[in-house]
């Protein structure tokens, strides 16, 4: 039961990237009706702002040390950073240990700033062409971008902490009476996605903006002859899916140390969610993403895999052949989207 | 009156072809017993540094072609010659190799076999190459040390700890100064059993590919030689990123052990996650639980963090040592580059070195007399004290190093600490072991 239990947590853990990445993508297609290979690079783009806020919160100035050797046994040169001299070892020192959460502050107008350069510069002259073409444009981008961060990161993971106060576990099981404990900073993902989500939909929901957007989503042209901007309003939701593939990538980076090419592991996954829940729908993005996060934990029990030897590497893949087959638009797809 | 049917100009087209069909046999036997592929006619020799520039590996690779061009630069008389001065064999000059400049190309091979067979290909067929070295991944090593015996050339691996590089996919043309698998067992084997004891409980997750393969196979045989019992072998696949539905299912096995046969991004994310779950905190059968990750490496190391802290493993050299080789090799490349050499780094000069003192003593570039020059060779002075090129498997014995995490560092690179040099003769391990067994070196090939 335990086990079960913990694939379940594991699930939505896994899920909840998955989830926040579909969502930007459904966003982008729903909106602007572009299959958008290159939105692993904004949610690898995204880890890179926590990464960089992470340096710059680091930046030091060198004194030299002569009673410590460096490993040529020359005077050591002592490291201390800006941050710490100015506030203090301690303040300086908790503004370090939260260089996350503080790039998330940072992250927001970066991604949308990124991602209005990238449909107003390129994507933009992609709208009528062919799905094949758009497809190729943006996953040209992707590796453009990926390169472009291995330049100047190198190609190595750069270990990114959470705040000490929220990393450790927590026993979640203690309200069942059980002993489950689970990484603090993976049930803060969780939550924070929930809270994207969330945000998200009620933004589209209850605003104005929303309801345009949503309006627009239906019947493009309609709301075109109404004499509304749909155009630009499309460009801002782009910038807004990308920010939300930034904040996952920031949220993501004391989950695992981001590389150039985190990324591309994410992209091909993100599809399939994408393409089960259907294409277009947000509410179906989210609930693929949740739902495939599950299966793939529970396919990675030895359990199941003593019975299924290689499971785990094609669960994603076999569910999302039999809701094709069983189910073309997937779970929630709208009928007319991608369909001739 | 007879009519001859022979004419001056059929007698001499007979002449001809019969002094061709003459000659022929000396000029095939003349040419075969000189020629072999690439033989470096000209005043410079073309030496072939094929490392991954792209992908995964990148860093590691920059920091071999750092080492390539340390290399070089010392063989060809400039810089402060490195371990030329504190290698045994004082055949090497500062002259180049047999007075010949020695000049290199790099190919990229993307840790991918079949770009990086496309690049050692390309470096041999259109720049000469006359040997073939570099690399940071078994598979890669395995497919290129294959191209390389067709070839006819040498081929001097990098970063290759797989058993079956010089197990059952070995070549009489490769030859690996990197340790193996089964050694990094047979060194951590006995600190295991002095930290944790005899009665342990140990958990697998290896990566699913031939290195991992036998890194496991080689720990789990050592540890289970001192009791420990496997609870069980998890394969994760080699692109997973994610690894915590591999570490939840450790949380309830009853194993008080894990070891990660991972090695790289692989090997960050997943002592990352398992850091994450608690493991290090963890108690289980009345002991702390611990991991342990049979092969480090610094540049892998540094993106784990502070995760990385405590935890042991074996490594093939480290910049901390104090032998006269090990500090001249990382003054020259720190002095050049300003940091300390990674143990990739180490192993691809300390091969450039070792091709180049052998083609001296051998006095020929020949690939079969430079292979007979290196087999059973025996030298000290490059960092690993004395050791043995051994000639049944082209596998190099020295001592092994079992490093551990460091508490404290002091600097980005000053994150594992010696904690054990275990000597060769423990490592050793006879030609025909069975985890080396089901291949044959073969008979080298000159090619050409």
């Amino acid at each position: 039961m335990d086990a079960i239990l913990l694939q379940i947590l594991n699930g939505l853990d896994k899920g909840s990237a998955y989830a926040l990445i579909a969502l930007g993508l459904t966003l982008i297609f729903g909106t602007l009706g572009v299959v958008n290979f290159a939105h692993g690079a904004l949610f690898m783009i995204g880890a890179f702002c926590a990464v960089t806020v992470q340096r710059i919160l680091n930046l030091s100035y060198e004194v030299v040390d002569e009673t410590q050797k460096d490993f040529l046994g020359n005077a050591l040169k002592v490291k201390t950073s800006y941050v710490e001299s100015w506030f203090g070892p301690e303040m300086g020192g908790a503004i370090i240990d939260w260089a996350v959460p503080i790039a998330i502050i940072f992250a927001i107008p970066i991604m949308i700033f990124i991602g209005f350069v990238m449909e107003r510069g390129l994507i933009k002259h992609f709208y009528k062409r062919e799905h094949a073409d758009q497809i190729l444009v943006t996953f040209g981008l992707a590796i453009v971008l990926q390169e472009v961060i291995k330049y100047f990161y190198g190609a190595n993971p750069i270990q990114t902490a959470s705040p000490e106060a929220l990393s450790g576990v927590a026993n979640v099981g203690a309200l069942f009476g059980m002993d489950i404990v689970y990484p603090v900073w993976r049930i803060v993902y969780f939550f924070f996605s929930v809270v994207i989500i969330g945000g998200i939909f009620s933004f589209l929901q209850f605003t104005t903006f929303g309801m345009v957007v949503r309006a627009g989503m239906a019947d493009r042209e309609t709301v075109g002859l109404l004499g509304i901007n749909i155009d630009r309003r499309f460009t801002i939701m782009f910038g807004i899916a990308a920010a939300v593939a930034g904040l996952a990538g920031v949220m993501y980076t004391p989950i695992n140390s981001p590389n150039y090419h985190m990324g591309m592991d994410f992209l091909v996954l993100s599809f399939v969610v994408v393409v089960v829940g259907g294409m277009g729908s947000l509410p179906g993005a989210v609930l693929a993403g949740f739902m495939l996060g599950i299966l793939e934990a529970f396919a990675s029990m030895n359990e199941i895999k003593s019975i299924l030897p290689g499971i785990d590497q094609i669960i994603i893949y076999v569910v999302a052949i039999i809701i094709l087959l069983t189910r073309p638009r997937g779970l929630m797809g709208r009928k007319g989207v991608m369909e001739e | 009156m007879s009519k001859s049917d022979f004419s001056r100009r059929g007698v001499l087209k007979t002449g001809a072809l019969a002094g061709t069909g003459l000659a022929l046999p000396t000029i095939f036997t003349a040419s075969s017993a000189a020629a072999f592929t690439n033989d470096p006619t000209g005043s410079s020799v073309t030496l072939g540094f094929n490392v991954p520039q792209t992908g995964p590996y990148a860093d590691e690779g920059a920091d071999e072609l750092r080492a390539y061009r340390l290399a070089v630069e010392h063989l060809n008389g400039a810089g402060d010659g490195g371990m030329m001065n504190t290698f045994s064999s004082k055949e090497l000059q500062g002259n180049g190799i047999l007075g010949k400049e020695v000049k290199f190309v790099t190919g990229d091979t993307q840790t991918k076999s079949d770009a990086a067979r496309a690049s050692a290909k390309s470096m041999i067929e259109k720049d000469g190459a006359v040997m073939i070295t570099g690399g940071s991944s078994s598979g890669v090593a395995i497919a290129v040390q294959g191209l390389c015996q067709e070839a006819g050339v040498i081929f001097m691996a990098g970063l290759t700890h797989s058993n079956d590089t010089t197990g059952k996919d070995k070549k009489a043309n490769g030859f690996r100064h990197f340790f193996n698998g089964y050694m990094s067992a047979a060194a951590l084997a006995p600190v295991l059993k002095n930290l944790y004891g005899t009665d342990r409980n140990a958990y697998h997750l290896t990566a699913d590919y031939t290195w991992g393969w036998t890194q496991e196979e080689s720990i789990a045989a050592a540890t289970e030689a001192l009791g420990w019992n496997t609870v069980e072998k998890v394969r994760t696949p080699l692109a997973a990123t994610d690894f915590s539905s591999y570490i939840a299912p450790v949380l309830n096995s009853g194993a008080d052990v894990l070891v990660l046969n991972h090695y790289g991004g692989n090997m960050v994310n997943s002592l990352t996650n398992a850091v994450q779950f608690g493991l290090r905190e963890k108690v289980v059968n009345g002991k702390n639980f611990e991991i342990v990750v049979p092969l480090y490496s610094r540049l892998m190391a540094k993106g784990a963090g502070a995760n990385v802290k405590g935890i042991h493993g074996s490594t093939n050299w480290h910049w901390s040592l104090q032998d006269e080789g090990s500090q001249a090799f990382v003054r020259s490349f720190g002095t050049k580059y300003g940091f300390p050499p990674s143990q990739a780094a180490h192993t691809v000069y300390c091969q450039t070195m070792l091709y180049a003192d052998a083609v001296s003593r051998a006095g020929s570039f020949n690939p079969c007399a430079v292979a007979e020059a290196l087999e059973g060779f025996e030298f000290d002075g490059l960092g690993n004290g004395k050791t043995l090129y051994r000639a049944e498997d082209h596998q190099c014995f020295k001592d092994v190093l079992v490093v551990r995490g460091k508490e404290n560092p002091t600097s980005d690179f000053d994150l594992l600490e010696v904690v054990e040099v275990t000597p060769a003769a423990q490592v050793t391990y006879p030609a025909d072991h069975p985890m080396f067994a089901g291949g044959a070196l073969g008979s080298c090939n000159p090619g050409a």
